[in-house]
């Protein structure tokens, strides 16, 4: 219809510009990059483990027998093991590390809170070797004398909770876990608090609340899924976590009846029995890195969906 | 537009902040007058706009205020009162300490890390500072509104609206509801979301917003509404809706309101109070007085060029 008339200084468009496209080409690769390693790795255990599938199906999943006399594998004694541990790990650590994050970032003192924080974020240093022989040592004596029997005591009569305790068993190792996951909690947890702007708690401030009331009305539910993303992590790290689980959790390939029976996780498993192991069995045990890869994405998978369904979430 | 240069040659000083007369000032609050500053000598004579220049009734009355942000002194020495259920408006320039000044009323100062301040703030006659005053008990009699709108994003608008009532233990659902259409209705709001209080609050517009928390600092009940430049965000219609609930709130409650928009604080204010900054960037109040005065014809040569916009 009409000819645009082009003032004189503003150029003609040439396309793209070169850097936007070779970063957004850049970005892209590392991300391909990233999801093709994470397939890759499920692809090596599928075939590394084929044959135990193809000998038990879904028998590996769902079997409650792991027997190398007899050659037969289910992976259900350490998949129990695995969830319980890591179950405990999270409802001991979530609590206590999201009322320290919310403590250190809403109520200590920064010059407090900052090597408060450093402490904490040690405690990730401690190598988890180290930590096994405390939970050996010091831990699974201590509760087994002291928590286990009071529990065992009020509570015993349900099965859940029936003794007796050896101090090595699933509860001891979801100690341990969650004293592992406990300064990954607290950081990231602290972190996540503190981004939350100043905005949002003058507004419940000037409401009348008090800081507790901020804090957990203002504060937490801004950063739910921040904290929610901070606990995942945690849950990671309690799935996959091996050697201070194998040093306390007993290394029994049944299914734990009570939380004070000892047993065994996936992880453990693995690595206490891999090396020696050949045949069916070598098969079986890369199925169970398989299953671990799976229950691990699953759990994430399912808690951010719990997060996005839940409520609103703060625009981003 | 000032035609009298004699007026001027009369002002104070303009650098010299107001002594402290906390002697002179009566306790009682309601006859106290405008604070230091504002007993002022009668209007010249044919000065047209002139007004009384003392506050009746003041429902806050701020005493020699200092306040300050580690060492470095935002406020020096503020002594005015603000009038009951009338609209008083803070101008000044960028950085001279308005919002700084607003948020000493209801303590919101203190939650700055660093910050200090002396002085005394009489909300009807009760030193807010005192120690038997529980800052957070004061907030729900002197509420908040911000300059960016910040309703909480993971409530609802209903929600919103009755976050201050679930404080410190909640209220029944049915005392809820009544609430919620009262105050949205206060706000101007309810029309525009009584079809959707399950929305969240992040869903509506900036406008939207900023009205939605003006509801949500109704719902407490509070006495005394602060507003650091509650329009600044908007735009000229949405700052036209504000103002007219201003208006409306005008009578019910006392209202505090920062603004840099000078034909803003001339249509809704009662009382304007102008601050400046001195060498030390401390800043002070200048003058107060009916807004009328203030801008047709103000005693200080400084809230002059202010106003007319030849400084600021
Ligand atoms: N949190 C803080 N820490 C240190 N100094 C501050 C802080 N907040 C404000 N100040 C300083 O106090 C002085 C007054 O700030 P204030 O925000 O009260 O000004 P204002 O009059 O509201 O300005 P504006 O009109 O731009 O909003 C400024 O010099 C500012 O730099
Ligand atoms: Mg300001």
């Amino acid at each position: 219809m009409t000819t645009l008339s082009r003032p004189t200084r503003l150029p003609a468009r040439r396309g793209p510009r070169r850097g936007d496209r070779a970063f957004a080409a850049g970005t892209r690769w590392a991300g391909i990059a990233i999801v093709s390693l994470l397939v890759g790795i499920a692809i090596v255990l599928a075939v590394e483990s084929w044959p135990a599938w193809r000998a038990f199906g879904t028998g590996l999943l769902t079997g409650t027998t792991w027997d190398p006399t007899r050659d037969i594998y289910g992976a259900v004694p350490f998949i129990v093991g695995t969830l319980a541990t890591a179950f405990i790990a999270v409802v001991i650590a979530a609590p206590v590390g999201l009322l320290t994050a919310i403590y250190l970032a809403e109520f200590a003192d920064r010059r407090l809170a900052t090597p408060l924080t450093f402490t904490i974020e040690l405690l990730a240093a401690i190598p988890s070797v180290v930590l096994g022989l405390w939970g050996i040592f010091v831990l699974a004596p201590l509760l087994r004398d002291t928590l286990d029997a009071f529990v065992i005591a009020a509570l015993g009569w349900i099965p859940l909770f029936a003794g007796p305790s050896y101090g090595f068993g699933v509860s001891t190792a979801g100690v341990i876990l969650a004293i592992m996951i406990l300064p990954t909690i607290v950081s990231i947890g602290r972190e996540v608090l503190r981004s939350v702007p100043a905005a949002q708690r003058e507004a419940m401030y000037g409401l009348g609340a008090t800081r507790w009331e901020v804090a957990t009305r203002a504060v937490l539910p801004y950063a739910r899924s921040g904290v929610v993303g901070a606990v995942i992590l945690g849950l990671g790290r309690a799935l996959g976590e091996t050697l201070a689980v194998t040093m306390v959790i007993g290394n029994t390939d049944a299914i734990p009846t009570s939380v004070f029976s000892q047993g065994q996780s996936i992880a453990s498993k693995i690595a206490v029995t891999f090396n020696e192991s050949t045949g069916l069995q070598s098969e079986s045990l890369v199925g169970l890195g398989l299953i671990l890869l799976a229950m691990t994405l699953l759990l994430n998978a399912a808690a951010r969906l719990l997060v996005a369904r839940t409520a609103r979430g703060p625009r981003r | 537009m000032r035609e009298d240069p004699v007026e001027m040659s009369v002002a104070a000083p303009v650098a010299a902040p107001p002594e402290p007369q906390r002697e002179a000032l009566p306790t009682a609050p309601s006859t106290v007058p405008g604070g230091a500053p504002l007993s002022l000598a009668p209007p010249a004579a044919g000065i047209p706009g002139a007004a009384p220049a003392t506050v009746p009734a003041a429902k806050i009355e701020i005493r020699d205020l200092n306040l300050y942000y580690g060492p470095f002194r935002a406020v020096r020495d503020v002594s005015m009162g603000i009038a009951a259920n009338q609209i008083t408006a803070i101008i000044g320039p960028s950085g001279c300490g308005k919002s700084t000044f607003l948020r000493s009323i209801n303590r919101m100062h203190e939650l700055t890390r660093h910050a200090s301040m002396d002085g005394q703030v009489l909300l009807d006659g009760v030193d807010v500072y005192s120690p038997e005053v529980d800052a957070v008990d004061l907030r729900r009699f002197v509420g908040m509104v911000f300059q960016r709108p910040n309703p909480f994003p993971t409530m609802s608008i209903y929600d919103n609206v009755v976050a201050g009532l679930r404080l410190g233990g909640g209220a029944r659902k049915a005392d809820l509801d009544e609430v919620v259409e009262r105050c949205l209705r206060a706000a101007g709001l309810w029309d525009e979301v009584k079809d959707k209080l399950r929305a969240g609050g992040t869903s509506l517009s900036g406008g939207q917003q900023q009205r939605l928390c003006i509801a949500r600092a109704l719902a407490v009940d509070p006495e005394v509404i602060l507003m650091d430049e509650p329009a600044s965000a908007l735009d000229p219609v949405a700052t036209l809706r504000i103002e007219e609930l201003m208006l409306e709130l005008r009578g019910r409650f006392t209202i505090v309101i920062v603004t840099h928009n000078m034909q803003q604080a001339s249509r809704v204010s009662d009382f304007t109070a102008f601050f400046s900054m001195g060498e030390d960037r401390a800043g002070y109040l200048v003058e107060m007085d009916r807004t009328a005065r203030i801008f047709t014809n103000p005693r200080e040569k400084l809230t002059e060029d202010y106003v007319s916009g030849r400084f600021g």
